[in-house]
């Protein structure tokens, strides 16, 4: 059995622990938010806060997670009024918004440790989340909004 | 809707389905949609005022508004309905957005071919604007006065001389007792009462999409389902020769191993066959799938080599082809001697690699079918549903869900077919989620060409004849098997619509025979004809000594309509006379583009390079300038793109925006790294690390998008961006390097 922490509510799962934190979320805990992209840490859609920083859940097996803290997509604000979430729609990032989960939650997890990115930081840091509509230039403009907001 | 049907039937069920007949010449309306037809299906139907398919007023006020085409990130479900209400003259925060399921009382519901707001924007105004007027009807004779003195304001009528208002919501039951007035009867608004069309208002699910509430395929679920992996045969009409399970069904959760019959040839929107392994959660049938083991029989496809194929293309392309459009005498100018330049290009097989895969949930019970879906086209959904189950089309309930991008592939219901078969097999909801590798592996993809070009200067440096052939396998292989040469649609994508000013011109096209399932990915044919067009172009300018964009202008020529006659040209199922190709919109482009990015003006620094390139394709005119800057490494780096866009009235200025934002970053993946081979008839590639697409550092740094303000009607948004984006690429690297990409992708190039 793990215990863990999932949007500050406790769980326990007694399921195979190989099972990557993905699949848990999505198909046990119906936490839909998070997106499968391509299984294999490439993509970034998947991504979630573990421990208060981003990681890939495809590839995060279970058995890793006792005691974690993670948080996903639906955890960081109940209200959508997260200021990144704030800034990705004053800005109108999504295209399909598939992708939208895993940089929301790769931007909020840069801007909790590098307040003021530059340009070359946001590549830096956005580069393992793929959009394939294509939205990168709103998403930076929205990582530099949010981080003036927050500043 | 007779019409619509019988369409629908001869052209699928026959299997003949052209690929124009699919993607571009198919333009349903709903004949029946303004009258009273409810199906008391959607909230719009049971809404107490419901006098079109598209449309309903609540007597609560609510205003329920059908989005009947399919949302992939264009913004058509906020658009379309955007309409309805602008012509309504309704509070859009009373408005409620309804997903429709696949009908055909909605006219067509392919969204693909970037004709949407083309085909239903009149149609939207019209529910908009009926409805609009039994409300007014209603209103005047409450109070007795004629209809004439009373208008709309947001979400009410008014009585000018009195002031006196009534809201939709009081208003609903009187005015569901009128008659629905005729189309001739409307008033619809003028440009200038406009309240939403060409105001650029956010998305209807912008908040939902940034808190990860809004539910894709991937997202759908039934009670008591189960997850389904499918292994596909390896090579596009393999079957399983005989296999062993007993690994799989000791993983945890596996339920059950499913086979899933070969399809017969042509493979349209069939399963692949294989084997399904079933399961109580996504992980597990993955893990599942690897313990099988299979011994395939790979059919006939085996024999597809991507390497040996690039060579017969090339070959077939040397040779003279069919005439597609004739102009002048190419060949008699060509024997006069003076200077002829030629070239061939190439462009690879490419994969659409939406970020969802394809996925679908559905249940067969009681000799129906209900399924959830991210699908561009429901209506093939029914369609293939009820062939593979025999049953009814009308059987088939198609719900369409937000789709994690498209660029076409999720017009190709295949997957949706799965599972309904898989349904009907283990006897309750299956979820078939495809992995990044089937994604990769098992598409319809975008086929593989090659062009040959010839021009004969002048003593200016001016073409006098102009010869061009493209050979490529064609999308109607996947309908007929056999087909070789491309349709009048397949040509009219960029290449019999060249629109350049040339005396002697001739457009040709050769014989490719297919080998995996072709299919239309954003823009179609127009990239590689583009591709060509638009690189030979910059070729002539640099060897006649001339500037791109000067030399560019020239070849279009003076402002005019150019004459197609005798040329069949389907102009994506526009008519001819309302869209006709305008040179003149095609230079004013070329000429924002330019000045916007200070061609010309501007010292470019070692390494950098700008490239200009033009294009139209669904009815819109498309100008790109790319700037690059190419270090000592090779590594191309893409500062800063403008795009001019000419697409006649658009509804939505940030969505357009957006949308060509997008296509440079589309282009910027397919023109660097976008290549799927095939080795034995088996895809090489299998998911982002050797499929790569664009990531940000890589990705244009600014893309700035510059709409022309038009009158005309409107034109596509969705995929015009693409084709003149790649063309401007590899233009802009030969300014910077000096090196001359004729193949695509770029990586395989070495640029230092």
């Amino acid at each position: 059995m793990i215990h863990l922490k999932i949007n500050g509510v406790e769980r326990s799962f007694d399921g195979d622990p190989t099972m990557p934190l993905l699949w848990y979320l999505r198909d046990e805990l119906a936490l839909t938010g998070t997106k499968f992209g391509c299984g294999m840490s490439l993509c970034g859609a998947c991504t979630v806060h573990l421990n208060g920083k981003a990681v890939r859940s495809c590839v995060t097996p279970l058995r890793q997670l006792e005691n974690a803290e993670v948080t996903t997509i639906e955890g960081i604000s109940a209200t959508g009024t997260h200021p990144v979430q704030r800034a990705w729609m004053r800005l109108r990032v999504p295209q399909c918004g598939y992708c939208q989960s895993g940089q929301i939650m790769s931007a909020v997890a840069l801007l909790s440790s590098n307040r003021n990115p530059s340009d070359e930081q946001i590549d830096e840091a956005m580069s393992g989340n793929i959009c394939r509509c294509g939205t990168y230039q709103r998403i930076r403009a929205a990582i530099k909004a949010a981080a003036g907001e927050s500043a | 809707m007779n019409t619509i049907e019988n369409v629908s039937r001869r052209g699928f069920l026959k299997g003949v389905l052209s690929t124009g007949a699919l993607v571009l010449s198919v333009h349903l309306f709903p004949t029946g949609a303004n009258a009273a037809t409810s199906t008391g299906k959607t909230r719009a139907d049971r809404s107490t005022l419901h006098p079109s398919a598209f449309v309903g007023v609540d007597s609560d006020g609510t205003v329920y508004i059908v989005a009947h085409r399919s949302e992939m990130g264009t913004g058509i479900r906020t658009s379309l309905p955007l309409v309805v209400a602008d012509e309504l003259d309704a509070d859009w925060k009373l408005v409620k957005v309804e997903q429709a399921i696949g009908d055909w009382r909605y006219g067509g519901q392919d969204t693909d071919g970037s004709h949407s707001i083309r085909d239903f924007f009149d149609v939207m105004r019209q529910a908009g604007g009926t409805a609009r007027l039994m409300l007014i009807e209603a209103a005047a004779t409450q109070w007795k006065v004629p209809p004439a003195e009373c208008e709309t304001g947001l979400h009410e009528v008014i009585h000018r001389e009195t002031g006196r208002k009534l809201g939709y919501g009081a208003l609903a039951t009187a005015a569901s007792k009128l008659p629905v007035p005729r189309k001739e009867m409307l008033r619809l608004k003028t440009k200038s009462q406009w309240r939403y069309i060409g105001k650029g208002h956010p998305s209807y699910d912008l908040t939902a999409l940034c808190m990860g509430k809004a539910v894709y395929g991937m997202d759908a679920r039934m009670d008591g389902m189960v997850y389904a992996a499918v292994m596909h045969p390896p090579v596009v009409g393999g079957k399983v020769k005989s296999y062993d399970d007993k690994e799989a069904l000791k993983i945890k959760g596996v339920r059950q191993v499913v086979p899933i019959e070969p399809f017969k040839p042509p493979a349209a929107f069939q399963p692949l066959g294989g084997l399904a392994v079933i399961a109580d959660n996504t992980w597990a049938a993955f893990q599942g799938r690897k313990k099988l083991s299979v011994v395939w029989d790979h059919g006939p496809n085996a024999v597809y080599n991507s390497a040996q194929y690039k060579k017969e293309l090339f070959e077939t392309v040397r040779a003279t082809g069919k005439v597609a459009r004739n102009a002048g005498d190419v060949d008699a100018e060509f024997k006069k001697g003076g200077r002829v330049i030629e070239a061939e290009y190439y462009v690879p097989h490419l994969a659409h690699a939406p970020m969802e895969p394809p996925v679908a949930v559905a249940e067969f019970r009681d000799g129906k079918v209900t399924a959830w879906t991210c699908t561009q086209n429901p209506q093939a959904v029914q369609d293939i549903v009820a062939e593979q189950l025999k049953i009814p089309r009308d059987n088939v309930t198609c719900h369409v869900t937000l789709l994690g991008g498209g660029f076409g592939r999720k017009s190709k219901p295949d997957y949706v077919a799965e599972a309904a078969v898989l349904s009907k097999k283990v006897g309750r909801p299956v979820k078939v989620v495809w992995s990044r590798e089937d994604d990769i592996k098992f598409g319809y993809y975008h086929t593989v060409s090659a062009m040959y070009m010839k021009a004969a200067l002048d003593a200016n440096g001016k073409p006098t004849a102009w010869l061009q052939r493209s050979v490529f396998p064609p999308i109607a292989s996947t309908f007929k098997a056999g087909e070789r040469y491309g349709n009048a649609d397949d040509l009219s994508l960029g290449w019999t619509d060249i629109p350049y000013d040339i005396p002697n011109l001739r457009v040709e096209n050769g014989p490719a025979k297919a080998y995996v399932r072709i299919g239309w990915l954003r823009s179609v044919g127009n990239i590689y004809h583009a591709f060509a067009v638009q690189s030979f172009s910059d070729e002539l300018a640099h060897a006649a000594g001339r500037d791109p964009l000067d030399y560019l202008l020239e070849l279009i020529g003076p402002p005019r309509i150019v004459n197609l006659k005798g040329t069949d040209y389907p102009n994506y199922g526009a008519s001819y006379s309302a869209y006709p190709i305008d040179t003149g919109r095609l230079r004013r482009v070329v000429q924002i583009a330019a000045e916007k990015a200070g061609w010309g003006k501007r010292k470019m620094g070692k390494g950098s390079g700008m490239g200009i390139a033009v294009h139209r394709s669904f009815v819109t005119y498309v100008a790109t300038v790319v700037e690059v800057e190419v270090d000592d490494h090779g590594k191309v780096k893409i500062p800063h793109v403008h795009t001019a866009v000419d697409a006649g009235l658009v509804t939505n200025p940030e969505f357009a925006r957006a949308q060509f934002e997008g296509a440079a970053v589309f282009g910027t993946s397919l023109a660097r790294t976008g290549e799927i081979t095939a080795t034995n008839g088996a895809i090489d590639q299998s998911n982002f690390y050797d499929y790569p697409v664009a990531r940000m550092p890589e990705a244009p740094q600014r893309t700035d998008v510059y709409l022309v303000d038009s009158d005309a009607p409107p034109g596509g948004i969705g995929e015009p961006g693409v084709p003149p984006f790649v063309p401007a690429l590899c233009n802009a690297v030969f300014a910077a390097t000096g090196k001359r990409v004729r193949e695509l992708p770029l990586s395989k190039h070495q640029l230092t």
